[in-house]
């Protein structure tokens, strides 16, 4: 009861304080503590989720009047999410080490950009861009196009395993940005490096702004793909991937298909990316081949690992950890140290105005996400909330 | 009529190395141990059988249909299924997990029947979590069915690495040195198993053993293997006697080599 009480003030509280200090990101950072709180706290199920519910449908848009920058920060967090998590199939559950995971995020994305742009004029000839009511019709064919992709994929590489795996799949990331960065000539598909826009938005209903209705769309794809991840991992289907995963030649001889099972993980993994592509592309109005680079890949296999291998809330909440932390906590950092240096504050004796530009905060940035990582793979190899195995209720011999 | 599993003439080369030499092996029913020193080729024999390595001379029936050139998982959907000489559990998965994964071959499900949750998918599983607790009970395991495969016990893994092989609701059961390891009591706790489940499964077994207290116990014919080649077949008492048996067990008088013990613990 006092639990309850408790669970309820805090994310009162901390919505509270937010619309006190939107300005504030420690603020902003206690709300979504409060959260994982919550959904930690030893309250009553139905408490939790209603709960989680209030805050993500009612009080994040509610807070995003206040900041509107915070609901841009929840609605990419949203998205990153939706990778984690499929990604999280791929390697957290099967077990298959793929670098170049952001090919498959790239697939959607360019096939809503050509054809809800003027792009596709290019190719043939007349008649576009399509109208935006196809937007919806598209995240269906930006999740086929990415089941697709993954399968393309995962065909030459399932004999490999572990590093060589790794290199193959970086380098089908990379082949993926190049083709972006080159397909401009002879016929010009992608428009190379400078990249396709307008991109059309779809039609809101109820005439929510774009924001909101970007951020309520994320959020509905996220809880379809959790709701598909947890039935997945629950069956004879997450259970082959993690036979894979713990020994491939014993899983094969219990009767495990290698190959389909492999493939399968592929095209899960891909289609969720395939179909965030296409909300990203229309979100963001242009793309360029530069949104799709390596790091993205690597990005979002740190929020796996730092989350938790194979745990579907540590791929939510790494997802969430690792974005706001690039998008607020290191720049916020940057901020402040600038405002001192500006101040001429002094350390020791020494003004922060004298520090040498090679050691302006702006470019600890990097250095301090990878010192993050080094120590969680020191302290807590395992990731923030890493998979459990259940104990389940045994059927009557 | 033909045997219910029938190998003829299978020669498995590795190089310049012959592994298996024109093996010839049948069994309709009971237990048959194949036994053989070190390196004799027994468990290549037995990857050969299932799957995993491909034979390059000979030919192989289970009911008549023949093996070669399956893969692993459709052998085991056949009715074929195994157990490892070095326990290859799938360690960080339960217990019960295991068993899960070993009926992978026997559930009719599809993609859709699982994202869907249909009647179907919750009949289907709610069968197969009672079929593995039956299973798990069967092999002793049923308390620890929640544990982590890597926390239990040695014994309790090869008895997990049984139960999870009879998921798969084989025909025929190939186990490679179940008892290595075991105490003599355990080792004895287990054959009783074993033949329990022949009796009441009407399983065929097969079974690469060290430990001749066990072999000579247990099974209904031994296979003695010695450089990739038979070198004897018969009823226990038999092969126990046949002078090449012994002579590739203790070596002759004038090898020189160091001198293969007959297992005798």
């Amino acid at each position: 009861m006092i639990r309850a009480t408790l669970a309820v003030g805090v994310v009162a509280l901390s919505t509270w304080a937010v619309a006190v200090f939107p300005r504030s990101i420690l603020v902003f950072l206690l709300f979504q503590g409060s959260l994982l709180w919550v959904y930690l706290a030893r309250i009553p199920r139905w408490l939790r989720a209603t709960l989680l519910a209030a805050a993500l449908l009612v009080l994040m848009p509610l807070i995003g009047s206040f900041n509107g920058y915070y609901l841009e920060v929840a609605t990419q967090v949203g998205i990153f999410v939706a990778l984690a998590l499929g990604l999280n199939i791929v390697v957290g559950l099967a077990g298959l080490l793929d670098l170049g995971y952001v090919a498959f995020f790239a697939v959607g994305a360019y096939s809503w950009a050509i054809f809800g742009s003027p792009q596709a004029n290019q190719i043939f000839g007349g008649g576009f861009p399509l109208a935006p009511g196809w937007f919806y019709v598209f995240l269906g064919v930006g999740l086929c196009v990415g089941a697709a992709t993954g399968v393309l994929l995962g065909l030459p590489v399932l004999r490999l395993r572990g590093d060589y795996l790794a290199i193959v799949t970086l380098g089908f990331g990379e082949v993926i940005r190049v083709l972006a960065n080159n397909l401009d000539k002879p016929i010009n598909f992608t428009n190379g490096p400078k990249g396709i826009t307008p991109i059309a938005r779809p039609p809101v209903p109820f005439g929510l702004p774009y924001s909101e209705a970007f951020y309520f769309l994320v959020l509905l794809i996220v809880c379809v793909v959790v709701l598909v991840n947890r039935r997945l991992e629950d069956s004879h289907i997450g259970r082959a991937w993690e036979a894979i995963r713990e020994d491939e030649l014993a899983a094969q001889a219990m009767g495990v298909p290698l190959v389909r099972s492999k493939l399968l993980a592929f095209a899960c993994g891909a289609s969720f990316a395939g179909v965030m592509g296409v909300v990203f592309s229309a979100k963001q109005i242009f793309i360029n081949p530069e949104s799709f680079t390596f790091l993205e890949s690597i990005g979002v296999l740190a929020m796996v690992i730092l989350g938790g291998m194979g745990s579907i809330p540590g791929a939510v909440v790494g997802a969430t950890v690792v974005t706001v932390l690039n998008l607020q906590v290191l720049k916020g950092f940057s901020l402040w140290l600038n405002e001192l240096k500006n101040a001429g504050v002094t350390v020791f004796g020494m003004s922060l105005a004298d520090l040498p530009t090679q050691l302006e905060p702006a470019k600890y940035e990097r250095m301090i996400f990878g010192m993050i990582l080094v120590l969680m793979m020191i302290f807590r190899p395992q990731g923030i909330l890493p998979a459990r195995r259940r104990a389940r209720e045994l059927g009557k011999p | 009529m033909t045997a219910l599993f029938e190998a003829r003439g299978v020669t498995k080369r590795f190089g310049g190395l012959t592994a298996l030499h024109a093996v010839d092996f049948a069994l309709d029913e009971g237990i048959a141990s194949i036994i053989g020193p070190n390196g004799a080729g027994k468990t290549t024999l037995f990857n050969v059988f299932t799957g995993l390595y491909q034979a390059d001379e000979g030919s192989v029936t289970f009911r008549e249909q023949p093996l070669l050139g399956l893969r692993p998982d459709q052998i085991t959907a056949l009715g074929i299924c195994r157990t490892f000489q070095n326990i290859r559990l799938f360690a960080n998965m339960t217990a019960l997990e295991n068993v899960l994964v070993g009926m992978h071959a026997r559930v009719g499900l599809g993609l859709w029947d699982v994202l869907t949750h249909r009647p179907r998918f919750h009949a289907t599983e709610g069968a197969l979590m009672a079929r593995a607790s039956a299973l798990l009970e069967r092999v002793g395991l049923l308390r620890q069915a929640n544990e982590v495969a890597r926390s239990l016990p040695y014994g309790d893994q090869r008895r997990l690495e049984i139960g999870r092989a009879l998921a798969s609701e084989p025909a025929l059961l190939l186990l490679d040195e179940p008892t290595a390891g075991m105490t003599r009591g355990e080792a004895g706790a287990l054959m009783r198993l074993l033949r329990a489940l022949v009796a009441d499964l009407r399983l065929a077994v097969i079974l690469i053993e060290h430990n001749m207290r066990v072999v000579m116990e247990v099974s209904d014919r031994v296979t003695v293997l010695d450089h990739g080649e038979k070198i004897a077949e018969g009823p226990p008492q038999e092969v126990q006697a046949n002078p090449r048996v012994i002579e590739a067990y203790l070596g002759t008088r004038h090898s020189g080599g160091p001198r293969r013990r007959l297992a005798e613990r």
